[in-house]
This record gives structure tokens, sequence and C-alpha cells, in this order.
């Protein structure tokens, strides 16, 4: 108060300056600041550079026809493939999709349409909330104590339900998620035309939240292929086809990409370690790919 | 569902009702009401079966795991040897492991992730490049573990050692620095750790900070803060609950890693400080000694799974908690 009795033109407010100097403390502070979390975003960056021209540069390098149609070489052996881990991979992500999309669609239906303040949708959100959380590693042990133990050998669908486990709680939350997005004035009319609330799902809420349950079902797959962990000791590894003379053995040690990669990079043999980047190469294409499928559902949806 | 079959079911209701029926709009038939109940049923037993395979997993690890519980007891958390051969086993080597790796890359990956998150939403980058850097930071997700692990192997370590070989030489005598790295290693393993859990923190924080109602800031700016002095004493507070629940969802995730710390920690059973010594984890000791453990040893195993286990649903459900508290007290001050 005091300096507007002192300003000379009585009456005339003395503002402080609106602009700042770029030389001020507070300012330079400021540039700073916002220079450094720019770097800091840069340099997160590097890394997935890094990581894509390893596998562009050492991987591709031995990309052939070869991989895809042979088996896994021995410790001195030169060339091979590993046409058996891809269709392991297949197979076993397959498996897991079968039992998890089904199982995580209808659960969404109820969280999202039957009873969504129920207790029983709070408690299954909460569960697979938790899920989401659960270490991969220990989907295998559970995979292991429950399948296993059980079937007596290691096997693709011992993989299959550890991959499961890890696909449920994604497919579940992203359909419930897109089932919510549907508008009410929809399934009311719906309603209004005698609909059951079971044809309203099936009519008009699966049908109109389709993009965004598929983008969360892709998401889950993208996830489940390059999960090594719950592999480990459910599916192990095999140098064989899943194919014995024209049968189809399922219950059996069966292969895939991310196990062959694991195995191969630690070996002492240039061979090996060739053919595990090649497959990490061949991994992350296939994991890319089916990711950047999810999106494009979703893109749709708006 | 104007099915021939159901037709004289719906002429009767109708006429019963002796309401005007047009092809398009009539009241459900019969069957149409069963198949309701039923596919309502049918709902309902897969929402309580998510429950129940909640429960399956920690009643059949925790199952197999209680011969081994009832033998080791408490002394297998504070005992650190591990001995087969004698049958004498104790993980706390890999606790301290577990902890002390996921806290690096917490550190790092939280420092990391708050920046990014602050300027993908502080508008310092036009819209476009925001997108871009995001989906960039996305795709470190998308990356599997295994990957990571490769690129450790053949990259990270490679190049960390110079550096670290001369941090011991000049710096030694501080602990963090106390030994050279031979190879894998506790900082290594952090730094893949660390990009691992990137996305994670970034997203959440991102998530947090851009529900700060924007008025917030425009008051900030109106009474002459600069930029960051807006940032650092107005919109961080507003968001601070938001990103302490991405944090511990990070911290979630570190802890249950498997595959990258597996291949770059070494696998070494020893308590160190030191960056550069080899350590192991809980799920590094489970995914490298399970696929050869006899029957007693995977009992002890399932222990250690069922330490891991109660670790990461503690972790990972105070992170759940303290993000629904932080919604809930936005979107009620918002309005």
């Amino acid at each position: 108060m005091t300096h507007v009795e002192d300003s000379p033109t009585p009456g005339k407010v003395d503002l402080p300056s609106l602009e700042r100097s770029y030389h001020d403390f507070r300012s330079v502070l400021s540039t700073l600041l916002s220079i450094g979390t720019g770097v800091a975003t840069v340099i997160a960056c590097i890394p997935l550079f890094s990581v894509l021209i390893m596998l562009i540069w050492r991987g591709g390098a031995r990309l052939s026809w070869q991989l895809f149609t042979e088996l896994p070489p021995t410790a001195f052996e030169d060339g091979g493939g590993f046409g058996n881990a891809i269709v392991g991979t297949l197979v076993m992500v397959g498996i897991a999709a079968l039992l998890s999309v089904p199982f995580g669609i209808l659960a969404a239906v109820c969280l999202a349409e039957f009873g969504p303040d129920s207790r029983l949708a709070a408690a299954a959100r909460f569960c697979a909330k938790t899920l989401t959380g659960l270490p991969s590693i220990l989907a295998g042990v559970f995979a292991y104590a429950a399948v296993v133990l059980v079937t007596g050998t290691y096997s693709a669908p011992a993989g299959g339900v550890a991959l499961a486990l890890l696909m449920l709680p994604t497919v579940l939350l992203t359909a419930e998620e897109a089932m919510k997005m549907v508008p009410v004035r929809m399934k009311e009319a719906a309603v209004g035309m005698g609909a059951t609330p079971t044809q309203v799902v099936w009519r008009v809420v699966l049908p109109t939240a389709l993009p965004g349950i598929l983008t969360g079902v892709m998401l889950a797959v993208a996830r489940a292929a390059g999960e090594t962990a719950p592999l480990l000791f459910t599916a192990l590894f095999s140098n064989y086809w899943l194919i014995h003379d024209g049968e189809v053995a399922l219950m059996q040690p069966t292969a895939s990409l991310a196990v062959l990669i694991f195995n191969f990079s630690g070996m002492p043999f240039e061979n090996q370690i060739e053919m595990a980047w090649a497959a990490a190469f061949i991994l992350v294409l296939l994991v890319f790919v089916v990711n950047i499928t999810g999106q494009l559902f979703s893109r749709r949806q708006i | 569902m104007a099915s021939t079959a159901s037709e004289p079911e719906h002429t009767a209701r109708s006429t019963r009702d002796r309401t005007p029926t047009a092809p398009i709009s009539r009241p459900p038939s019969g069957l149409d009401l069963f198949i309701d109940r039923v596919f309502r049923g049918l709902t309902f037993a897969f929402a309580g079966l998510t429950v129940a395979l909640v429960l399956y997993i920690v009643v059949e690890i925790g199952g197999n795991a209680a011969p081994a519980i009832r033998k080791y007891g408490l002394s297998f958390i504070t005992s650190g040897t591990w001995n087969v051969n004698k049958g004498e086993f104790g993980v706390l080597p890999e606790i301290w492991g577990t902890f002390y790796s996921s806290l690096l890359a917490l550190l790092l990956g939280g420092f990391f992730g708050v920046s990014i998150a602050i300027f993908l939403t502080q508008d310092f980058l036009p819209r476009k490049l925001e997108v871009l850097f995001k989906n960039i930071v996305e795709l470190l997700a998308a990356i599997p573990s295994v990957v990571y692990g490769l690129w450790g192997i053949f990259v990270v370590i490679p190049a960390g050692r110079p550096l670290a070989d001369w941090l011991h030489q000049h710096f030694g005598w501080i602990p963090l620095f106390g030994t050279s790295l031979s190879g894998p290693g506790m900082l290594p393993a952090a730094l893949v750790l660390t990009i691992m859990i990137l996305p994670t923190v970034s997203a959440i924080s991102r998530d947090a900070l851009g529900s700060v109602p924007p008025k917030l800031k425009e008051a900030a700016f109106g009474m002459g803060a600069t930029r960051w002095e807006a940032i650092l004493r107005v919109i961080l507070p507003t968001a601070s609950t938001g990103i302490f629940g991405a944090l511990m969802l990070g911290f979630g995730r570190a802890l249950g890693e498997t595959m990258a710390l597996a291949m770059l920690v070494g696998n070494s059973n020893q308590l160190s400080v030191s960056l550069f010594s080899p350590a192991n984890t809980l799920a590094a000791l489970l995914a490298l000694n399970f696929p050869e453990a006899d029957k007693r040893q995977e009992q002890v195993l399932m222990y250690a799974a069922v330490i891991l286990l109660t670790i990461t649903l503690l972790v990972n459900i105070c992170g759940a908690a303290v993000l629904k508290r932080t919604t809930a007290h936005l979107s009620g001050g918002g309005k």
C-alpha cells in the first residue's frame, strides 16, 4: 500500500512489469528444467532404437528360408532353423486364446451389463486387477502345479494354461471398458423393442463393442507371444516337431521362440547366438504386427 | 428372433395380453426368456470363476509349498545358504536382490518416467510430436523381456564395462562401486529393468498429470509463476497421489520381472551393495532352478514362489488402492 502513496502521480498504480527478463534467475531455471526433461525423454527413446537396430543388424543378417523349415542345430552343427519353435509359439498362444478369450468376454459381460454394481462384479474386478500384477513366472509355477504335476508331462497345453492366465485380465478389463462405452440409448432402444437382456448383449452391445474387445485380445496375444518365464518349466523346450509320423502329439515338451532365445543366448557357440538374434527379430516382428493390428481395430472405432 | 418355432407361443402370449404386435417389436417368448436366464447365469458363473481362479492359484502354490514351509519355517527368509546336497535352503540374498534391483529401477525409472510424463503433458511440444513420443515410449512395453535380456547381454554389459571399471578404480572405496563388473551383475540388470518399467510409470503419470484441472495451472500463471514454478508447486502436488500410484505399480512390475534378470543378474547367491557384483532375485531363482529341480527342491522353490506372490500382491494392491483414491478425489474436487 505504501508505494501507491509514494508514487509521484497520485491515483496511478505502479504495476509490476508484466514482462519477465530472460536473464532473470527464475526464467533461466525454467528453461533449464524444460531442456532437462526434453533430454530425458530423448534418452528414454535410445534403448528402443538400440534394440531395433541390433535386431535388424544381427537378426536380419541371418534371415533365410531355412530358419522356418529346419530344426534347431545341436552344439557344433552349422545352419539349422527354428520352424518347430514358431509352430510351438503359435500353438500355445492359440490354446491360451481359446481358453482366455471366451472366459474373459463372458465375465466382462457380467461385469459391464448384468451386474455392474453387484458384490460379485466388484470382487471379480478386483481379482482381475490383481491378476494384472501377477508376475509371469508365478503363472508358470501355477501351471506347473496344476497341469504338469497332474498330467505327468511337460506339454503345450500346460504352457497354454500359463499364458491364458496372463491374457485373461487384459481381455476381461478391456472388454468391460469397451462394453461400457456403448451408448445407453442403443441398449434402451433394444429393450423397448422387446429384447431380453441377452438379446441386447448379443445384438447390440457385443457388435458395437467389438473393435474395443478385439484390441484387448490382440494386446493380450502380443504379450503372451513374447512371454518366456511361464513356458520355462511348463512347455520346456524340444528339438523336434510337434507332428510325429503324421500324428499331432500335444502332450510332450514343446519348443517356443522365447525359450529358444533364452536357451541359445547363454550358449558359447556363435551359430546359436546368431540364431537367438534371428529368433528375437522374428518374435519382435510378430509381436509388433499383432500389436499394430490391435491398434488399427481401436482406431476404426472412432 | 422371429423364428417359426417360437411363433405359436408368441401369438398366445400377445392375445392374452391383448396388445397389438408388430413384427419388429414384441414381448420376448418363453424360449427367449429361458435363453436369457441361462446366459445370464453363465456370465455370472464366469465372473465367479475369475475370483475362484485367484483363490485356486494361491491354494495350489501354497499347498505345494506347505511341506517346505513346515520344515524350514521363518529361517528360510533369514538364512542365506543354498546347499542342495545338505538340504539347507534360505532366500535372504534373493529377497535382498529383488528389492535392491527393483528400488534401483524405481529410482531411475521414476525420474525418467515422471520427466517424460511432464514433458508430454505440459504443452512443451506440438500435439503431433507428443503423440509420436508417447507411441515410442509405449512401444518399449511391447518388446518381450527375453529380447531385452539378449540385448542386455550383448549391448549393455559390454558398453557398461569400461565405465564400471573406471568407477571401481577411482571410487572403489564407496561400497556401491566395491567390486568390478566381470560380466552379469546388478547394474546391467537394474538398467534393463528401468527400461521395462518406464512405459508403466510414464503412462500412468501422464494420466494423473492430464487429469489435473487446467484452471489450477491458469491460476498459477495468472499470479506470475513461471512454467516450472506452476509445474513444481501446483501441478505435481495435485497429481502426486496418481504419480505415487504409478511408482507403486512400476515397483510391483519390477519385483516380478523374470527373464531380463535371470539373464543379466548373474545368478549368484550373495548379499552385496555393490552395483557391479552379481546377485540373484526370487523370480530369477525360480526360472533358473525350477526346470532341473527334484521333488524336495520343488517344494522349496514353491515356498520362494509364495514369498514372491505375497510381496507382489501387497505392492500391487497398495498401488491400485492409491490410484483409485486419486481418481475419486480428483473427479470429486473438479466438479
